[in-house]
């Protein structure tokens, strides 16, 4: 594909800058309901890029920069701060029960560090010994409510059912990649600061830093209806399912691949994007010669499930930068594909305008 | 105390897989070297301190075994740039996914051990049932071009979970199994700096007890002791493992073994000066084998006379195993004591209860 237009030096760039933002935000603890610890660090990063900022009710951050130029298109940008976890339920001596809190798969689990409460106290998440374990015993997956989170004999009075964990996994950029937890969807939260620093000016940028999308899109559902905007995008992360089949046979499900730059949804679980959309990324993406993929139609969602039904409906369509073993310890993603997310979210946005929506939905 | 748990934090952070034990050897060597007479390394890799004794010649030997090597895993195969494995060690599947490792390819490389998503599993590793470990990858976020250059089949890969100040007292992390034990030979010899003792004390950290006792077969050849006390982890009561006789509280004492590899003089020996030291111990029951290099030090030569000394441990042969440094103090002062009592009758009073 040869750019129609030379891929100008004007889109933001993935600096050493933004990727230690990332770190941080993925090293920080924000599990769904408990999104502190990330609203914190979202807030200072963009105090000064956006017009109007707010907490609502449920703890999303909604950030408003305005048009500089009239008729403006309003704009909602929804990216999730929460992340999969864990809440303490009962306990004492140090060990604690625990349920999960989005989809975690309990196989993740068992001897992994954790970090708990909100001064981040060391755990672990410990199994029985192989030398006390059966061949049979060992073919079935050991339930949650058998683990622990074992945090020592010291730490019980700083403790409490009720708080959260998550995995104690640190970020690392190793080669072409960006490994850590959570990056489902810190990597949308940093792609969304950066873009709110790189608003265009003829467009009201409304950026949704969004509460609770792991156990229901909740806080999408209410910064829809507050922000009332004309069309909007998630950015999100979604599974690369790009690995080699047992048989050797390649496999065509994968949902995306790694290095396939940007997945564009057409449909998952909770939306059928709008087509205006999707063509206007499209079309984005020949122009710069940005690559992107479409994502395999079917389940998972994003915010956009809660968006899109939002007061009178609202055309929507999700991207998200793919991403090997999400909520699980670690994430893998390529600095790649986010680079290119950024371009095509960044080039998409500088050439929207209020035609758009000039044709009724097909 | 927080110099032997840097040591002991220090050892948890280098590899030293069953067979490749180097790494982790030549700090052990480092530590050791100024606390003994004479350092060596045996034909297969074990590390032998001497440390005289000032008992007439010849003198009497103890060997102290603890190993050194640990568990972890092998590259068998490179698919599409991820890698496929096989244990060194015996290791629960069910542990794996999600777990930081080292591929030590031509470099180090970090990497995550990976389940991939069910639709490429065979049907009867669905999800509600482990992932069988040939099915797991090591994904080590490079693309396929660089990891063919960089990996080989036969690699090795050894976790990288950092150790963890759980406590001020509980370490955890990867291999404490048995690093544990060679913090707790060098608490003793540390000890012996300031005690007189008559008997020659050979200090080894043996290789290749996880997979085939290695060490403890060749070592004690080498140096033909009167008396060998191997050193290992134990189980600690915890989340999953069983309340029963063979688990043990963490914190609160090592343990002295029983059974057919421990010489019952030796038991009553460790038992009574425990007491008199008015220091927590359990029994720990081994009624066929210990599991430990006494099984093999016991039929070296014309047998070898053998103690089991156990540091217990919660979470044994995963990347969090817990272990308290009291326990392992203990463990390091019961030997010192011990050595400290050995004298030139020690041996004619090591009767079998049936003698008269």
């Amino acid at each position: 594909m040869t750019p129609k237009k030379a891929a100008t030096s004007q889109s933001p760039k993935i600096g050493k800058a933004q990727i230690a933002l990332l770190e941080r935000l993925s090293n920080a603890v924000g599990v769904s309901g408990a999104e502190g610890e990330v609203r914190k660090i979202v807030m200072a990063e963009i105090k000064d890029l956006a017009d109007d900022i707010k907490v609502d009710a449920l703890g999303n951050v909604l950030a408003i920069k305005h048009a500089r130029t009239e008729p403006a298109l309003k704009v909602m940008l929804a990216a999730h701060m929460d992340e999969v976890g864990f809440m303490l339920v009962e306990g004492e001596d140090g060990l604690y029960e625990f349920e999960t809190v989005g989809g975690i798969d309990a196989r993740q689990l068992p001897g992994k560090p954790v970090l708990v409460g909100k001064d981040h106290l060391p755990g672990v998440i410990g199994a029985k010994p192989i030398h006390h374990t059966t061949a049979d015993e060992r073919r079935n997956v050991i339930p949650v409510d058998v683990l622990r989170i074992d945090v020592g004999n010291e730490n019980g009075k700083k403790i409490h059912p009720g708080d959260r964990a998550t995995f104690a996994t640190r970020f690392q950029q190793i080669g072409p990649s960006l490994v850590g937890k959570a990056l489902d969807n810190r990597l949308g939260v940093t792609t969304l600061i950066e873009l709110l620093r790189h608003a265009p000016a003829h467009i009201e940028l409304q950026a949704a830093f969004t509460v609770q999308e792991e156990v229901g899109l909740r806080g999408a559902r209410v910064a829809a209806y507050a922000l009332n905007p004309q069309l909007a995008i998630a950015l999100d992360s979604t599974p690369a399912g790009d690995l080699p089949s047992w048989d050797g046979e390649e496999s065509p499900r994968y949902n995306t691949k790694l290095d396939g730059g940007p997945a564009i949804y057409v449909a998952d679980k909770g939306t059928l994007s709008d087509p205006r959309l999707i063509q206007h990324l499209l079309r984005t993406a020949e122009t710069y010669g940005i690559p992107c993929q479409m994502r395999q139609p079917g389940g998972g969602g994003t915010d956009a499930g809660a968006i899109h039904k939002a007061r009178a409906g609202v055309p929507v369509v999700s991207v998200s930068i793919p991403g090997r073993y999400a909520h699980t310890a670690a994430l893998i993603a390529r600095l790649d594909d986010w680079q290119h997310t950024l371009a095509l979210i960044f080039h998409a946005l500088q050439d929207l305008t209020p035609a758009i929506l000039d044709t009724d939905r097909s | 105390m927080a110099e032997l748990k840097e040591f002991l934090k220090k050892i948890l952070s280098l590899p030293g897989l069953s067979a490749y034990e180097e790494p982790v050897r030549e700090v052990i060597a480092e530590v050791w070297q100024p606390l003994v007479d004479e350092i060596s390394v045996s034909r297969i890799g074990s590390l032998h301190g001497l440390k005289r004794g000032e008992g007439p010649d010849p003198r009497r030997r103890i060997l102290l075994s603890a190993h050194m090597d640990g568990i972890g895993m092998m590259v068998t195969g490179i698919e599409d740039g991820l890698l496929r494995f096989t244990e060194i060690g015996g290791i629960d599947a069910r542990i794996l996914p999600g777990t930081l490792v080292t591929v030590h390819g031509r470099r180090e490389l970090p990497a995550y051990i990976v389940q991939p998503p069910a639709w490429l599993l065979p049907d009867d590793q669905a999800s509600g049932r482990t992932v069988d470990m040939k099915y797991l990858f090591v994904d080590t976020g490079l693309r396929a071009a660089e990891v063919a250059d960089l990996v080989r089949i036969g690699d090795l890969i050894s976790f990288a979970q950092s150790p963890i100040d759980l406590t001020s007292d509980w370490v955890a992390g990867h291999s404490l199994d048995n690093r544990a034990s060679v913090a707790a030979v060098t608490a003793c010899l540390q000890e012996l700096q300031r005690i007189r003792h008559s008997w020659d004390v050979w200090a080894v950290a043996s290789v290749q007890e996880e997979e085939v006792l290695g060490g403890a077969y060749t070592s004690p050849f080498e140096i033909r002791p009167d008396l060998a006390v191997a050193i290992d982890v134990t189980f600690a009561r915890g989340p999953g493992s069983p309340a029963g006789y063979n688990t043990f509280p963490l914190g609160k004492g090592a343990t002295i073994g029983w059974g057919p590899n421990i010489h019952p003089a030796l038991y009553e020996s460790f038992k009574t000066l425990a007491d008199k030291l008015d220091m927590p111990w359990h029994d720990d029951l081994m009624p066929r084998m210990s599991g430990t290099d006494a099984m093999a030090i016991q039929v070296v030569a014309e047998g070898i006379p053998c103690m089991v000394l156990g540091i217990p441990l919660r979470y044994m042969h995963t990347a969090v195993e817990v272990v308290s440094m009291k326990d392992i103090t203990r463990t390091g002062h019961l030997l010192a004591q011990f050595i400290a009592e050995l004298n030139v009758d020690t041996m004619k009073n090591l009767r079998w209860d049936d003698e008269s």
